[in-house]
């Protein structure tokens, strides 16, 4: 799997459904990711990539779409 | 060490349902139940107000005491939702309890930081007793005008209630403060934030997120300055924030959530004052046993957070 397939799989755990959105797309307005989801994706890319995110990065706009979350996880590998 | 002698709490009468807002907002009664895990709030009525609601909250803390106001050194009152900018309610407060008791001229300081100002002010006094002799901790929070300003938002209408915590510090009582933790982060000022005579602005996703790892991350690292656990605490009493949020700190702790005392679904978010009224809501109606652990916990705009560990 890529790093784009690896994100999906997760954003697909953490939502509960087996969405496949688009990379551009809003994962907050499509509904796929809420308030609380947020939190357990990150925890999830955490442990899948094998990061440490710091709090100072936990803005919710980077990892508003799949393209965002994989720009910032490759940034950090 | 310096001990928690005593709690107070004051909720106003008036009951606000989820029906009664529902009709307001366009939005179904159990809808706001399941998004929030709260069934009803308190608001403030008439001339109630941050001051006399923290007042009452006082009296009935020096009652639980069995002390007079003139035996209080210092007064510390948290409220981020004072009627006016200045003077804020503490000197007012003092005033009120004076009533020909208190020494009129004991300091009366405000902590105007919202939700996390009980646990500031706890831990403050918990080193300025040695100095001020017994410090009253007073947060009193009316909410309600804030919250429901026109026009009326879905995602914060509901969540908030009024009502008012106290308690009081010194050197001898039945719950030693053992230590604290406090952190402050203004990165984030703006995702939480009331602007004079605006309406509360709130990030609702960048208040989760860091709020699931900074409470955690708190209580963890005063649990382990001290050589203790998580499983070792007896009760978590919590700024009442979310239910969810704080299903999810227990979680992250790996304790169970029922460990978390917890009253927003009976009184929503009353701001700093919910902390309080939970600790004195759990002490009146707790079994109490020696060494049990209690550890506070709590966030909120600036971002302030933080944690403090007692032990009766």
């Amino acid at each position: 799997m890529d790093n784009q397939e690896r994100i999906i799989a997760i954003v697909r755990k953490v939502s509960n459904q087996a969405a496949t959105p688009d990379p551009e797309e809003s994962l907050f307005d499509s509904g796929l990711l809420d308030s609380f989801a947020l939190p357990d994706m990150v925890s999830e890319l955490e442990r899948e990539f094998g990061i440490k995110i710091p709090d100072s990065d936990l803005s919710p706009r980077k990892f508003e779409s799949i393209a965002k979350i994989q720009s910032y996880i490759e940034s950090r590998m | 060490m310096a001990a928690i002698q005593a709690f107070g709490a004051y909720l106003p009468s008036r009951v606000v349902t989820n029906g009664e807002l529902a009709s307001r907002l366009d939005c179904e009664a159990d809808w706001i139940l399941d998004v929030s895990g709260i069934e009803e709030r308190r608001y403030a009525e008439g001339e109630e107000s941050v001051a006399s609601m923290g007042v009452a909250a006082a009296r009935e803390c020096l009652d639980h005491a069995g002390l007079k106001a003139s035996e209080v050194g210092m007064i510390l009152v948290s409220s981020g939702s004072s009627e006016r900018r200045f003077p804020g309610p503490a000197s007012a407060i003092a005033h009120s309890l004076n009533a020909g008791e208190i020494p009129a001229a004991i300091p009366a300081i405000d902590l105007p930081i919202a939700s996390a100002g009980s646990l500031f002010g706890m831990a403050m006094a918990a080193h300025l007793s040695a100095v001020h002799g017994n410090v009253l901790v007073i947060a009193s929070e009316k909410m309600s005008p804030i919250a429901t300003r026109e026009p009326l938002e879905r995602g914060i209408a509901p969540l908030f209630g009024d009502g008012a915590g106290a308690c009081l510090i010194g050197s001898g009582g039945p719950v030693s403060i053992i230590d604290s933790v406090l952190h402050s982060d203004g990165a984030f000022a703006d995702d939480l934030r009331l602007e004079l005579d605006g309406p509360l602005a709130m990030n609702g996703r960048s208040v989760i997120l860091q709020a699931s790892r900074k409470i955690p991350g708190a209580i963890g690292e005063l649990l382990n300055k001290n050589g203790r656990t998580a499983r070792s605490v007896k009760v978590f009493l919590m700024h009442q924030a979310n239910q969810n949020l704080m299903d999810r700190v227990a979680r992250a702790l790996d304790v169970e959530a029922a460990r978390f005392y917890s009253n927003i679904r009976t009184y929503g978010n009353t701001s700093s004052a919910s902390m309080l009224i939970a600790a004195a809501e759990w002490w009146r109606n707790a079994e109490h046993h020696v060494d049990d652990l209690i550890c506070f916990a709590a966030f909120g705009a600036g971002f302030h957070w933080g944690a403090l560990l007692a032990q009766s």
